[in-house]
């Protein structure tokens, strides 16, 4: 087996997010007055600060549990990225691709929560649940999001999914699912309006007592979920690595960057939904729309 | 790999459950053992699905049994809040009179 | 006379992998019962839940074993929280050994253990039943979930909405009375206001 999957996998994630972060970094520069470029360089400068910058220890933290959590989160966005076809041939191209995406992102619940936990912290901790109580509103809706192309396609597998797409993308016929879906990688980062429980209210929630190696890891590892998510959505709805003239690997990174950059200028510009309301949004109004697209796209499949 | 070896480390999984569930005393905690004893059983139908009648029906008996799994957990933490908010206790031994 | 084995599970490979997972299963499930934290032991059964699927990925139950660690995950994280509902205490400060009848639950357990093993190795169990071909399993799962097995999946959807329901009642603390009045006439009355406007 080669490994230029793998390694193609790693590269692609990385310099996706790395331009996302960059992003990130001049937006919020421009925000308060600074110059865009110096604000580009975040990746750069923070890890240089973040991998200098001494770990600070608490009183009976849980430090593995603590580790683990941010660790975890730098290791997840891998595993979700290996059943997509990034241009090579998928690292993973198992039949049950869409399923294994899921697994890995109900994954992230337990790494946030012991993000939070182990910590001991009251702020972290109430962040941790913060997030749990968001996941259960995203979640369920999400699943049955991912499981609307899978329909259409007739296969879990991933690559089937984005073959069944050459004559047309399936945002255009499931745009609701698509929206879901994009809510989904939203939440699952901790980013923009479902990041409630890294908010500043909290002082920063789960992140707020990570320091050095920890903070980069579990810093960049929001960033890898938001581009590894994006690139599943591009997968699942925008075709692919499906387009005239350029190269497959071309479309597809262009299709996940514009996606992760869409994530990031929005960023600012939505409110902070908290968890309690957006449970019951998620259950009584993600949750059905979910359902009738699912069902709008069986009965035209089954037609 | 034969089917003895698999079936041994299942029961270790079941024992092990077993042992919880009788010991502990939390409510959470004797949870924790009956669903250790599930994860056995799940190790124990796989095996018997794999050495013994590789076809697609032995799949849906693990789907039932993770079914049950999650079911016994719902159930499980509902009966846990309403004694909790009910006696102030998540005590396996407090809740005795509910023996009647 | 051990039963043969389908081609998928064969091979010294298979095994030591299989030995491997086995030991982390059952030493994450002991540690359950002898970590003083909560969320160790809640974690530590996750991770005996996340070897026992990846037992089932080395068998070729690619479906089930990815299932499994997804549910398992989910349920594990929400555990959690209940943990430390219940047990309002930080264990990593204050050590505990909340259990009874210590004695007699070891030695029911160690009994059984044997008992188990004595039959699984006398037992005759016979030989195999003929083998699936891998690369179609899982759409004859679906095939089988939705054809022959249909009924089975059709009781398991109303109990499981039955559970959701028997769950709301019996966790929640009010009744429809508390929040529409005696009459049931009045607007709802929630201590914090849902999400859609209610």
């Amino acid at each position: 087996m080669t490994l230029i999957p793998v390694w193609w996998t790693v590269a692609t994630l990385l310099v996706l997010a790395t331009l996302a972060a960059s992003a990130h970094g001049a937006l919020a520069a421009r925000t308060v007055g600074a110059s865009p470029g110096v604000g580009a360089l975040l990746p750069a400068t923070e890890t240089a600060r973040l991998l200098r910058q001494e770990r600070r220890t608490l009183l009976a933290a849980d430090s593995p549990l603590w580790r683990i959590g941010g660790a975890g989160l730098a290791l997840i966005p891998l595993l979700m990225a290996a059943v997509v076809p990034l241009g090579p041939p998928a690292v993973l191209d198992s039949p049950i691709g869409i399923v294994w995406f899921n697994a890995a992102d109900v994954v992230v619940w337990a790494l946030v929560w012991l993000l939070g936990w182990g910590a001991n912290s009251t702020y972290a901790l109430v962040g941790a649940f913060r997030f749990l109580a968001t996941a259960l509103a995203y979640e369920l809706p999400l699943m049955f999001a991912l499981t609307t192309p899978a329909v259409a396609a007739g296969s879990l597998r991933v690559s089937d999914v984005v073959a069944a797409q050459s004559g047309l993308w399936y945002v255009v016929w499931m745009p609701v699912a698509f929206a879901i879906t994009l809510l989904g990688v939203v939440g699952f980062s901790v980013w923009g309006p479902l990041s409630p429980a890294a908010a500043p209210d909290l002082a920063g929630g789960v992140l707020a007592e990570l320091s050095g190696p920890d903070r980069l890891l579990a810093g960049a590892g929001r960033y890898l979920l938001l581009t590894a998510g994006s690139a599943f959505a591009t997968a699942l709805f925008l075709g692919g690595t499906q387009g005239p003239l350029l190269p497959g690997w071309m479309w597809m990174s262009l299709k996940t960057l514009v996606v992760v950059l869409a994530l990031v200028a929005v960023r600012g510009r939505l409110v902070l939904l908290r968890p309690d309301r957006f449970l019951e949004v998620g259950w009584l109004v993600l949750l059905p729309l979910a359902l009738a697209q699912l069902l709008v796209v069986s009965l035209v499949v089954a037609s | 790999m034969t089917l003895q070896l698999v079936l041994v480390v299942a029961a270790a999984l079941f024992c092990v459950g077993l042992y919880g569930a009788l010991s502990q005393q939390v409510v959470v905690m004797v949870m924790m053992g009956l669903e250790l004893m599930l994860n056995g059983l799940v190790l124990a139908a796989a095996a018997i699905w794999l050495f013994l009648a590789p076809r697609p029906t032995g799949e849906v008996l693990l789907l039932v049994v993770l079914a049950v799994m999650t079911l016994e957990m719902a159930m499980g933490f509902a009966v846990a809040v309403l004694v909790h908010r009910r006696r102030g206790s998540d005590m396996t031994d407090m809740a005795g009179d509910l023996a009647g | 006379m051990p039963p043969s084995l389908p081609a998928r599970a064969r091979g010294s490979a298979v095994i030591v992998v299989f030995l491997l997972l086995a030991a982390v299963s059952v030493v994450t499930g002991a540690l359950v019962f002898v970590v003083d934290s909560m969320a160790r032991a809640t974690y530590a059964l996750a991770c005996s839940f996340v070897a026992v699927a990846l037992a089932l990925l080395t068998f070729g139950l690619t479906y089930l074993g990815v299932i499994t660690i997804l549910m398992m995950v989910m349920e594990m994280a929400i555990m959690a929280v209940f943990m430390i509902m219940f047990m309002g205490m930080n264990p990593a400060l204050m050590p505990m050994d909340m259990v009874h009848g210590k004695r007699a639950a070891l030695a029911v357990s160690v009994a059984l253990f044997a008992l188990l093993v004595v039959g699984i190795v006398v037992a005759p169990w016979p030989g195999a039943a003929g083998s699936a071909s891998t690369a179609s399993d899982i759409a004859a799962l679906g095939h089988t979930l939705m054809g022959s097995k249909m009924l089975v999946m059709m009781s398991v959807s109303p109990i499981m909405f039955a559970t959701i329901v028997g769950g709301v009642v019996l966790a929640s603390g009010r009744t429809r009375y508390d929040r529409f009045g005696d009459d049931l006439d009045h607007p709802a009355q929630d201590p914090t206001p849902g999400g859609v406007g209610r």
